[in-house]
């Protein structure tokens, strides 16, 4: 192995299946040799029938919609403000310097900690669980789009105003496209974010999704049925990842090598 | 071909202090009249403020003091009618080459039949034919540069500010790209401002040389360059070219050393 010398397409393939192979051959190896006892690990057989009676006959694929509505929507909500809140910041000093030290000290407000007081506020509905979503994404959106804008290239700038363009050209034909594949990034990593907050919004006073049935399997110490549920939330991480990925490499040719 | 006259009235720069450090006089009281239709380049060392002064007559840097006009009007801030090549590539990555051309023409408001005629005329005198629709990663220096002229002219600029633009580039390209350069002002002879430190350069290209001095800057010498036109690089071999050279050479080399001292 020589450093940042790049890997084969097949190489990075096999390499990367190779972990999942080695990580669910480690596990059963655990469980099935009796050396962690089921009570604590269920073994990947018991895992997949336990999500096969899940989904058959306990309606698992509600609880996975409505989870991934909160996401989405908490998410899709954080995202269409906080989006335009940080361009803004980030293309003029004084709007970041009004809000810039409010939202650096609101991001580490932990979005779980909120949870008690939401539920006071918004009751246990769909309200209070977008909102955990909303407060756990927003800041973090609106900070790190404005670095982003405010990282814009001067050059570019000075460029199109030797063009005849004005602040409102520049924000809308510079700044904002110079931005966009970044902004992209960041919501692709922020969304992965979102879904620490759902689960935890889910544990706590919740009559469905995937939080609320890992709660009540562990009152029924069913680890197959908890594992199933984590795995899910990784397949479904998983797939959201490739599609932000693939739609970033359709609107953002030019970006990409 | 009618033009403005620029005229430059005792423009200074002073960059303030960082902290308690003395503010810096990059550019001395400085007077210069561009006649429409002239080319003139502005020769000297790096960082004797060459490029702050073309700077200030974009309007992407305020002077000290000083001001600057076109036909009697004062200049403040930039504008279309001051188009400007950098030495950075400086094309929008996310555009298209022909996107790229027209960019100042959308902004302008221009229809759309009339921004795509003038695109694809200057597409046809950078010698652009066949990338119109390449994103700027996939193009040479050379190429980039290109359209970056192809961008600033489409504009139809009273002035051309160029700030070393070929700068960037390797020797066999610089060339080439200097004798597109010549080609096209002969042609339409608007007025162009040329930043340069090369003195080949300066006198290959330019009807008149500014000679500045170490910073901070000031004019130290003007020398007219008689060479006819149309020109073209044999000129560069000729005694007339060597004996302009040469008194260029005496002037900046004296100011390059003080550079060096400083």
């Amino acid at each position: 192995m020589k450093p940042l010398v790049p890997v084969s397409a097949g190489a990075r393939v096999v390499l990367g299946a190779g972990f999942f192979v080695m990580f669910v051959a480690l596990w059963a190896l655990a469980t099935y040799s009796g050396w962690v006892p089921p009570l604590f690990l269920a073994s990947p057989g018991k895992t997949l029938l336990a999500g096969w009676s899940l989904l058959t006959e306990f309606g698992f694929a509600g609880d996975i919609a409505i989870t991934v509505f909160r996401v989405v929507g908490g998410f899709l909500i954080a995202a269409a403000i906080g989006v335009p809140l940080g361009l803004m910041m980030g293309a003029f000093k004084p709007v970041e310097a009004f809000f810039e030290p409010f939202v650096s000290f609101a991001r580490y407000l932990p979005a779980s900690a909120f949870i008690p007081l939401l539920i006071l506020w918004a009751g246990v509905g769909e309200a209070q669980k977008l909102s955990v979503i909303f407060i756990g994404s927003f800041f973090q959106i609106v900070i790190m789009v404005a670095v982003i804008a405010g990282a814009t290239r001067m050059d570019l700038v000075e460029a199109a105003y030797t063009l005849g363009a004005r602040s409102g050209g520049i924000v809308r034909r510079v700044i904002i496209p110079s931005a966009a594949p970044q902004v992209m990034e960041t919501l692709r990593l922020v969304l992965g974010w979102a879904w620490t907050y759902v689960i935890v919004a889910e544990l706590i006073g919740a009559t469905s999704g995937i939080g609320h049935m890992i709660m009540d399997s562990q009152r029924l110490l069913d680890t197959g049925q908890m594992i199933f549920g984590i795995v899910v939330i990784g397949l479904i991480g998983l797939v959201t990842d490739f599609l932000f990925k693939a739609l970033n490499r359709r609107l953002f040719p030019w970006a990409v090598l | 071909m009618s033009g403005k006259t620029l005229r430059i009235a005792g423009v200074t720069r002073t960059f303030a202090g960082q902290g308690r450090a003395k503010p810096t006089l990059a550019l001395q009281p400085t007077d210069l009249t561009v006649a429409p239709g002239e080319f003139v380049a502005i020769l000297g060392p790096s960082g004797c403020g060459k490029s702050t002064l073309l700077r200030i007559v974009a309007g992407l840097d305020t002077p000290t003091a000083g001001s600057v006009t076109l036909d009697g009007m004062t200049l403040a801030g930039p504008g279309p009618d001051r188009g400007m090549v950098f030495q950075s590539y400086t094309l929008f990555p996310w555009l298209t080459v022909a996107q790229n051309i027209r960019f100042g023409l959308q902004e302008r408001g221009l229809p759309e039949t009339e921004q795509h005629a003038i695109a694809e005329k200057f597409i046809a005198r950078t010698g652009l034919k066949g990338f119109e629709n390449h994103w700027p990663r996939q193009l040479s220096g050379g190429m980039q540069q290109r359209c970056a002229l192809a961008r600033a002219l489409a504009n139809d600029p009273e002035i051309l500010l160029l700030d070393e633009p070929f700068g960037a580039l390797d020797h066999q390209t610089r060339e080439l790209m200097q004798e597109l350069l010549l080609e096209i002002w002969e042609a339409d002879r608007k007025t162009v401002l040329f930043v340069t430190h090369d003195i080949d350069e300066a006198i290959f290209l330019a009807n008149r040389v500014v000679v500045m001095s170490a910073r901070p800057g000031r004019i130290k010498a003007e020398v007219t360059v008689p060479l006819p036109h149309p020109r073209d690089w044999t000129m560069k071999t000729t005694p007339d070219f060597a004996a302009l050279k040469a008194r260029l050479m005496g002037e900046i080399r004296e100011e390059v050393r003080k550079a060096a001292a400083a």
